[in-house]
């Protein structure tokens, strides 16, 4: 990043641009990034669970817009784009308009905080996990919002759902990623992958020592992104479409692009926790140029997010929905007493390598 | 201003898990259903006034609509009727070809049925492999009547036409079980499945008799209460009894796959005597100017959605004087108002969905 930053600056100074310029600047230019990327990736994405949902469900899946389907997602954007913009009579219009816009802020920011390279994070502050953790939790808000800002009962249920089901499942992750803190005795994602380097490759990662804080991890994300089997905020067979029923047009498709945005950024923060981040799986990396590591390096975090993420499209295609009361059994029942244990055996882990 | 509040919820008409146009009026203490008071009537065609205005033979056509799912089951009660009053003996082969055609019939409803439930509860993969077996029925029929779902095939005193393109259905029934031990696989001992259905929606087994339930629910809850036991058309068809004691979500879902299996079964042994017997000959009942003698006819049989049946009054005109169905779903709706109250609005919808409602079938 400061190599960067540097070059930006040189670059200004140049231009006979005041330093002061640069210093303020620098820092919005990769919010443009990330949201030029976002699209890229929710697109992809997007095209990529329906591709796949296809493959499991013995369907070809979208195959008509461009090349094998390849622009199918597009078509869909700029099709929500064009549509009308309803707002019912009853709703709150101030809320019910601002809750597709907050539920995008976090989001943005949140893949800021990811370490995408050794020198490329946007955000790196001493204790970015916990700022992380923060924003993963925020679109709860907008949801809720949503819902009730909709006025209508299905909104509301589904609203109701969501709150529930992530202040129930931001225990055990809060747990979990303290874990991590502890075995890596860092609160920067960038440290937390560095403390993962080890010359064996990937024995070296923190799925080995903490396994069962890996599954809990995984399945509270599962829970916290709404994605099935924990998809009862929007439970289609039953709220309809649970908070955004009475969404349409762009609003509906920036709540879209929300999700999915933050489904890569949660598989990307399961990465780094777990699968070393942007650590190459082989202990050494492929290239040799310090250039071209860093691309390597985000190759590597993408593979780790993308075979995260390919788990989650197969779970959506076999599991049924759980139910309300269920989920929130399992939570509180199962899944924070094992996230405990999993800090202790954390903590023996640490105690032992340090006497 | 009380401390707990109740939101009164429309689940439908137009709600992605009624089947259709169902509306149930929901009161509900956050999630928790206090009274559940079904609406019908949204697809009332007026399947039995229609018929005192049309001769039998234009009203056969009509009646594979009242249950698009197993049209086969309806237009077969009707020719009974008609069967009935002219007292005509079925041929052996025209009982097996009639025997084999509504079983595929029920299985293609089962069928759907499991992919449909397992939908409800959140799980899209069992839907598009439940209709990708249905899909080899409904392509049998096709060939076979030229239709997919009203089929018209079954005519006063026998068939349409001879039966054909056998080697289908034993393609068919040769895939089958293996299909259905897939959706056993995956779906019967799935935690979450069987957390989603057992133990959900017990229906007892007095309850369901005073609410007239009949058919698979009926027997997933514990009675051995066939028709095709005694049924005249299934007379030396050897099948086996689907009966359980869960009376659970789960029972019913289980039930209806063995129901299944048995239907193959029976499919089976129709299949072979197809196979051997000669060309069809068969006494036709002539259509036109048919006027049914004075007096009162019933018919019943088991379809999908437990007990079928006909009643007749005639006059001696050639239209009935009055016409009355009974179909299985009309019961499992007025089930719903006692089995749904106390439960949770997600259980809801896996017992609505585990008693089989379609709706054409409750409005007729």
């Amino acid at each position: 990043m400061n190599y960067l930053y540097f070059l930006y600056i040189e670059f200004l100074l140049r231009h006979n641009i005041p330093k002061l310029f640069g210093d303020i600047t620098f820092y919005i230019i990769p919010f443009c990034v990330i949201a030029a990327a976002l699209i890229v990736v929710v697109l992809v994405l997007v095209l990529a669970e329906r591709k796949l949902l296809g493959f499991f469900t013995q369907r070809k899946g979208p195959n008509r817009v461009g090349f094998w389907g390849v622009l199918q997602t597009l078509a869909d954007a700029f099709k929500l784009l064009c549509k009308e913009n309803i707002t019912p009579k009853s709703v709150d219009r101030f809320l019910f308009n601002l809750a597709p816009i907050i539920i995008f802020i976090p989001v943005m920011t949140a893949l800021g905080i990811i370490p995408y390279s050794a020198e490329f994070t946007f955000v790196n502050t001493q204790t970015n996990v916990i700022l992380y953790l923060i924003l993963a939790a925020f679109p709860v808000i907008s949801i809720f919002l949503a819902g009730w800002a909709s006025n209508n009962k299905y909104s509301l249920l589904g609203a109701m759902r969501s709150i529930s089901q992530v202040l129930s499942y931001e225990l055990p992750i809060t747990f979990v990623v303290l874990s991590i803190a502890v075995l890596s005795s860092s609160m920067n994602l960038t440290g937390i992958t560095m403390a993962q380097f080890s010359k064996w490759g990937f024995f070296g990662w923190f799925m080995f020592p903490c396994v069962l804080g890996f599954i809990i991890m995984f399945i509270s994300i599962l829970a916290e992104l709404n994605r099935c089997p924990f998809d009862l905020p929007e439970a289609e067979s039953e709220l309809v479409c649970g908070y955004n029923t009475e969404y349409s047009g762009m609003r509906f498709a920036l709540f879209y692009l929300g999700e999915y945005a933050m489904m890569f950024a949660n598989s990307m923060f399961i990465a780094v926790l777990f699968l070393g981040g942007y650590l190459s799986p082989f202990g050494k990396y492929l290239f040799n140029s310090s250039f071209l590591i860093y691309f390597e390096q985000a190759f590597w975090l993408f593979l780790k997010a993308g075979i995260i993420l390919f788990v989650m499209i197969w779970i959506r295609a076999t599991l049924p929905r759980l139910a309300a009361f269920d989920l929130l059994k399992f939570s509180w029942v199962y899944l924070l007493p094992l996230s405990i244990i999993n800090l202790f055996i954390a903590v023996l882990i640490k105690m032992g390598e340090l006497a | 201003m009380t401390a707990t509040m109740k939101l009164k919820l429309n689940l439908g008409p137009q709600h992605p898990s009624t089947h259709g146009v169902l509306r149930l009026i929901l009161e509900l203490e956050g999630e928790k259903i206090l009274s559940c008071e079904p609406d019908i009537g949204y697809l009332h065609r007026g399947m039995e006034k229609m018929a005192e205005k049309m001769s039998y033979i234009q009203y056969l056509p009509t009646v594979d609509r009242i249950d698009y799912l197993a049209g086969c089951f309806y237009s077969e009660l009707l020719c009974r009727i008609v069967e009935q009053a002219f007292e005509v003996e079925l041929p052996d082969k025209v009982r097996a070809i009639r025997v084999m055609l509504l079983e595929l019939n029920r299985i293609s409803s089962h069928l759907l049925w499991v992919g449909a439930f397992l939908m409800d509860l959140g799980a899209i993969s069992p839907y598009f492999y439940a209709f990708r077996e249905r899909e080899m029925i409904l392509r049998y029929f096709e060939k076979l009547t030229g239709q997919r779902m009203m089929y018209n095939y079954f005519v006063f005193g026998g068939v349409r036409k001879d039966i054909a393109y056998l080697e289908d259905v034993e393609e068919i029934i040769s895939v089958l079980p293996d299909k259905i031990n897939d959706y056993e696989k995956i779906i019967t001992e799935n935690p979450i499945f069987l957390k989603r259905t057992s133990g959900k929606g017990v229906l007892e087994l007095d309850t369901a008799v005073n609410h007239a339930i009949t058919g698979v629910n009926l027997r997933a809850s514990g009675l051995n209460y066939d028709l095709r036991n005694i049924d005249y058309l299934y007379k030396g068809f050897d099948f086996g009894a689907v009966v359980l004691d869960g009376k659970d979500c789960w029972a019913r879902y289980k039930a209806r796959i063995m129901e299944m299996r048995e239907s193959v079964n029976i499919i089976h042994q129709a299949l072979e005597y197809l196979k051997s017997a000669p060309a069809l000959e068969q006494k036709l009942i002539n259509p036109l100017n048919l006027k049914l003698p004075e007096g009162d006819y019933y018919a019943e049989i088991e379809a999908p959605r437990g007990l079928a049946s006909c009643f007749v009054r005639s006059l001696g005109d050639d239209r009935p004087y009055r016409l009355k169905w009974r179909t299985g779903s009309y019961y499992s709706v007025n089930l719903l108002r006692k089995l749904l109250v106390g439960e949770y609005l997600n259980d809801a919808i896996a017992i609505a969905g585990s008693l089989d409602i379609i709706l054409p079938e409750v409005d007729k």
